[in-house]
């Protein structure tokens, strides 16, 4: 009842949340009851760790309009950045949940700092040169994560580029050049991932609700309007490309702390392009569709399994029947149509089971 | 909004139905391996791997997979313990090599190939090692692969003892005097044979004058990498890498002249069967490698042979390893009195014990031991190209 | 001498990212989309080059003309399927249906030719020309990559500044929806520029393929992503910038290697990359668009 008298964004916004938290249940009493393959068990926590990206890419992509081709190079600077706290904290306290919380928070602050150096000149671009410059952003992170050199023994951390020329004392290399982080302490859990949806959400659906999300809409609406009613097009564009860059770095320490390794050519192009995908395919500024889209989607090439060396190519052909599906008029209409029979048909068949009832 | 609406619920329903169809294929493929246990291929021992099926990197994965099929059809021909092979596919990536993994945890594997590569090799032993699965791993060369782990052994060399062996035979033969490496930077395998390298190299006072990297993004212009050997003197390049990128090199090494001599690892093996490859460029490139397809032994000679009437290409060494792999698997299995009615956990006791004990003979290499942490001991066999075939050297 | 040798080098790399690019910036500045399958067709059209003088020993001249023919038809084909049905959609799905061809012109490359590597055989022979006793050396290769390059910009520039067609396309990359009132296809004339780009990525994908001939189901991938960054640093859409900023791109990555560092020098070359763009923000030769309300 009161869900019909809350005005519609705030309706919208509440299914979401409710959506994720059956979802979360759900699954809880699968895992509970023993009723889950091994095989999605273990994609619980990169389905968290890719929802939150395709949700943070979408306050790039779908609120503010811009188009980033680099959002996995956050993902990894988090990534790297957090694992390496990981390892040095979990040391000293056995407390994984605290030790998985602060390496988020530090993964997010190093990624939200990534993001300010990125966004600073990369803002002022826009259309396409703004796509190739974020290209460009994540590429050089992919480049610069995969010559460093991290240690650590009894007398701190030990930096180096290009060449390994940490001067260790015993201890361990933490992020070992190419071979990216090894060892590291696999603390995610689902419940964590899901408190960072759950948090992601907040976040954004509170920010788009705010004097500066409308103002960012407003950006992307029209600019040159935005500009004449007085609003500061860089702060409002560095201000929503930041907290997704943070919040992208906080699913890269969840998603690293799920594997025994994680390599910087994992964050590479395919991966924003993924991201991407997710997003445009959930549709534009619509975060429901973006969860949905990054589950099915991380899951789909599992479930095709079964097609064996085909498995890709049907994932191929997938993704273009989804696109021309939800993209072109004539099959629009007629999904459209199926629609409403559809729904018809089950309306008929509510009404008559509640006469039924009644 | 109306119609996103549709969108969201339509996508929804879409991953309703891919869950089901998840517990759906999953029972299937219980039924099935009910069907089997009770039909001819009785109480087969299920042995899973993951490997690069689709991608830039899967020419490493079909040749193991055929050469494992090739072992396990044998194997089951004789009579004795049986084996029922699959291999998923895992893009050499290590967040899908745990999919596929588990994938394979779900058909009910018993012992683990573990992965083809080594980054995804990382990732599964892990789990192979959380889950008490034993595995062998064909080719996943990394000393992360099996660090920490006893459950999990290695066939291949690791990759230091390729790197310092390699020095090593370079300063034995002598074979050059002023030396250049180019290695792939990105790669876990190239650059993890360049670390070891060097430091044996520094150990044993050889001269690198020229040390150069590509990376995969990289992978088509050498030339600046040949004009810093070349202009260093170099005379022996050491090429740590895998054959596709090594062909780039020898082409282009060629084209501008430079001929220094070419030192390659197992990697390289293969660069012989590249279609379209002229074969004249290679020659008197050396290499080590455990495995070569023009070995006079019987068993080598017969595994070349099925392997080219059925796949029509010579195998390389992965499929040796591979085939390997399943062998030894299946002494180990003899040995202990192993059967398929065995849990997971039980078979994994009595491999660690055998592998740890045994003494293995293989298409790759006679002798073979395992020491505690998983590596393998066998001899390297240097191999110098002359008229386009492997001679011993 | 290391200089200039590596000049040489640098520009029959960047000779290569030129070609590609031509493509690139000629299906953008027309149609207004990122072909991300452009890559791939290339991938396609130096396979069938492959096959044609490899497997079945044709001349080098046919095989090219054979690859154009099957690319072409390819190009056409995708945006008949994929393309043509989303005109009116926005351009980011366009953009995603685009990488899902991708997706599948690798994967169907994979399993009909497997993923081995091929060697492919320069059509154009191995020889170069020796300068100063030998000390520099131009590859074939090279010279006839920048004489094709040379000739298909000229060649294009001509096309759609003088010809009937042409016009019709510079018309629809203005404006559809006036040149759909002036009478002009704008459906056809954006599938021409498809065909017209698939046959260019044909002739880019056996001179790729001739300077560096290993050849596997990603081969075009990489090199049609750095070629997007070229057509991108000449200004997308201007044909005579895809050509400077391909042979730009090319000498910035040898420098970086030669003079720089080996390991880095991908991050520098896209470091050099946003330093122009933040300067110049529509490219070399981009034109500035100017906004209205």
């Amino acid at each position: 009842m009161k869900l019909k008298t809350m005005n519609k964004t705030t309706r919208s916004n509440m299914i979401t949340y409710a959506m994720v938290i059956i979802a979360f249940v759900i699954v809880q009493i699968m895992l509970g009851t023993g009723n889950i393959s091994s095989r999605l068990q273990g994609q619980l926590v990169p389905i968290c760790a890719y929802i939150v990206m395709a949700i943070s890419l979408n306050l790039t992509v779908g609120v503010l309009g811009e188009l980033s081709l680099g959002h996995a190079g956050f993902m990894s600077a988090g990534a790297f950045s957090g694992i390496v706290v990981a390892s040095c904290l979990s040391q000293n306290t056995s407390n994984e949940i605290l030790v998985l919380v602060l390496s988020m928070l530090v993964g997010g602050v190093v990624a939200a700092i990534v993001g300010v150096i990125v966004g600073v000149p990369v803002l002022r671009l826009s259309g396409d040169y703004l796509a190739i410059v974020t290209l460009a952003f994540g590429e050089i992170i992919k480049g610069i994560v995969n010559n460093l050199y991290v240690g650590l023994d009894g007398s701190g951390l030990h930096i180096s580029l290009i060449k390994n020329t940490l001067q260790m004392d015993g201890g361990k290399v933490l992020i070992n050049g190419p071979m990216g982080l090894t060892g590291i302490p696999r603390i995610a859990s689902f419940t964590v991932g899901f408190i960072l949806i759950m948090v992601c959400l907040f976040v954004i659906f509170n920010l788009v609700n705010s004097k500066s999300g409308r103002a960012i809409m407003a950006l992307r609406d029209n600019k040159i309007a935005a500009q004449s009613v007085g609003i500061n097009i860089t702060n409002y564009k560095l201000m929503a490309f930041v907290i997704s860059a943070a919040m992208a770095g906080m699913a890269g320490v969840l998603f690293a702390a799920n594997f025994s390794t994680v390599v910087a050519s994992k964050f590479d192009f395919n991966t924003s392009i993924l991201i991407l995908v997710f997003v445009v395919l959930g549709g534009l500024g619509n975060m429901r569709g973006s969860i949905i889209a990054a589950t099915v989607l991380t899951v789909l090439p599992e479930v095709l399994r079964s097609f064996s060396d085909y498995r890709m190519l049907v994932y191929a052909v997938v993704l273009i029947v989804m696109m021309l599906a939800t993209n072109n008029p004539t099959l629009k209409n007629g999904l459209n149509l199926a629609w409403s029979k559809i729904a018809g048909l089950f309306r008929k068949n509510t009404e008559k089971g509640e006469q039924a009832n009644v | 909004m109306k119609m996103k609406k549709k969108i969201a619920l339509g996508l929804v329903l879409a991953m309703g139905l891919t869950m089901f169809a998840g517990c759906g294929g999953n029972s299937g493929d219980k039924n099935a391996a009910a069907d089997n246990a009770g039909g001819d291929t009785a109480a087969a021992i299920k042995v899973g791997g993951t490997g690069p099926l689709t991608g830039g990197d899967s020419i490493y994965d079909l040749a193991e997979h055929h050469g494992a099929e090739i072992a396990e059809e044998e194997i089951n021909a004789m009579g004795g313990v049986q084996f029922e092979l699959k291999m998923e596919d895992d893009a050499h990536d290590a967040e899908k090599a745990v999919n596929a993994y588990n994938t394979l945890k779900d058909w009910g594997m018993q012992l683990s190939l573990g992965s083809v590569t080594s980054t995804p090799g990382t990732a599964t032993s892990d789990e192979n090692y959380r889950d008490s699965i034993f595995a062998l791993t064909p080719s996943a060369s990394a000393t992360t692969v099996t660090e920490g782990k006893d459950n999990v052994f290695q066939m291949c060399f690791a990759d230091p003892n390729q790197g310092s062996a390699s020095a090593q035979y370079i300063s034995d033969q002598q074979l050059g005097s002023k030396i250049a490496v180019i290695y792939k930077n990105d790669d876990v395998y190239s650059s993890g044979i360049y670390e070891t390298f060097m430091s044996k190299a520094g150990e044993l006072g050889l001269d690198v004058v020229s040390t150069t990297t590509f990376t995969t993004d990289s992978q088509n212009d050498f030339s600046v990498q040949l004009n810093d050997a070349k202009n260093a003197g170099a005379d022996l390049l050491f090429l740590p890498m895998y054959y596709d990128a090594a062909s780039l090199i020898l082409n282009q090494a060629d084209a501008m002249g430079y001929a220094p001599k070419f030192f390659g690892v197992d990697g390289m093996d293969g660069i012989l069967t590249l279609e379209g490859f002229d074969t004249s460029l290679a020659e008197g490139v050396m290499l080590l490698t455990p495995f070569s397809a023009d070995a006079d032994d019987e068993r080598t000679q017969s595994f070349v042979a099925k392997y080219q009437e059925r796949y029509g290409e010579v195998p390389n060494q992965f499929a040796a390893d591979a085939y390997d792999c399943i062998y030894a698997l299946y002494q180990a299995c003899t040995n202990a009195n192993a059967t398929a009615d065995m849990t997971a956990e039980e078979l994994n006791e009595l491999m660690k014990e055998q592998f740890t004990t045994m003494t293995f003979d293989g298409l790759t290499g006679t002798g073979a031991t395992w020491n505690e942490n998983g590596q393998i001991t066998k001899e390297p066999k240097g191999m110098v190209i002359q008229n386009g075939v492997y001679v011993g050297m | 001498m290391s200089f200039l040798s590596n000049l040489i080098s640098g520009i029959s790399l960047g000779s290569v990212y030129a070609i590609i690019a031509l493509g690139y910036t000629m299906v953008y500045g027309i149609a207004k989309m990122l072909n991300f399958a452009h890559g791939d067709v290339i991938m396609v059209g130096a396979y069938i080059c492959f096959f044609a003088t490899m497997r079945y020993g044709m001349h080098p001249i046919i095989g090219v003309l054979l690859s154009m023919i099957v690319c072409t038809l390819l190009g056409i084909v995708i945006d008949r399927l994929a393309y043509k049905p989303l005109r009116q959609a926005p351009a980011l799905a366009v953009l995603i249906t685009a990488i899902g061809m991708s997706y599948f012109l690798q994967n169907s490359a994979q399993l009909l030719w497997t993923s081995s590597p091929k060697v492919f055989q320069s059509v154009i022979g191995n020889g170069s020309i020796k300068l100063f006793d030998g000390a520099l050396s131009i590859s074939y290769v090279t010279l006839v990559t920048i004489v094709v390059c040379i000739v298909i910009m000229i060649g294009l520039v001509l096309f759609v500044n003088k010809t009937k067609i042409g016009k019709s396309m510079r018309a629809v990359s203005e404006d559809k929806g006036a040149a759909q009132l002036m009478g002009i296809n704008v459906n056809t004339t954006i599938s021409l520029t498809f065909a017209i780009g698939s046959a260019l990525a044909a002739i880019a994908g056996v001179l790729l393929c001739s300077a560096y001939p290993t050849l596997t189901p990603t081969t075009g991938a990489m090199p049609g992503i750095k070629a997007f960054t070229a057509a991108v640093f000449g200004g997308i859409g201007s044909i005579p910038g895809a050509l400077i900023g391909g042979i730009l791109l090319g000498i910035i990555e040898i420098f970086a290697k030669a003079y720089i560092t080996t390991q880095l020098s991908d991050a520098i070359v896209f470091a050099v990359l946003i330093v122009v763009l933040i300067v110049k923000p529509t490219g070399l030769l981009g034109k500035k668009i100017s906004e209205k309300v």
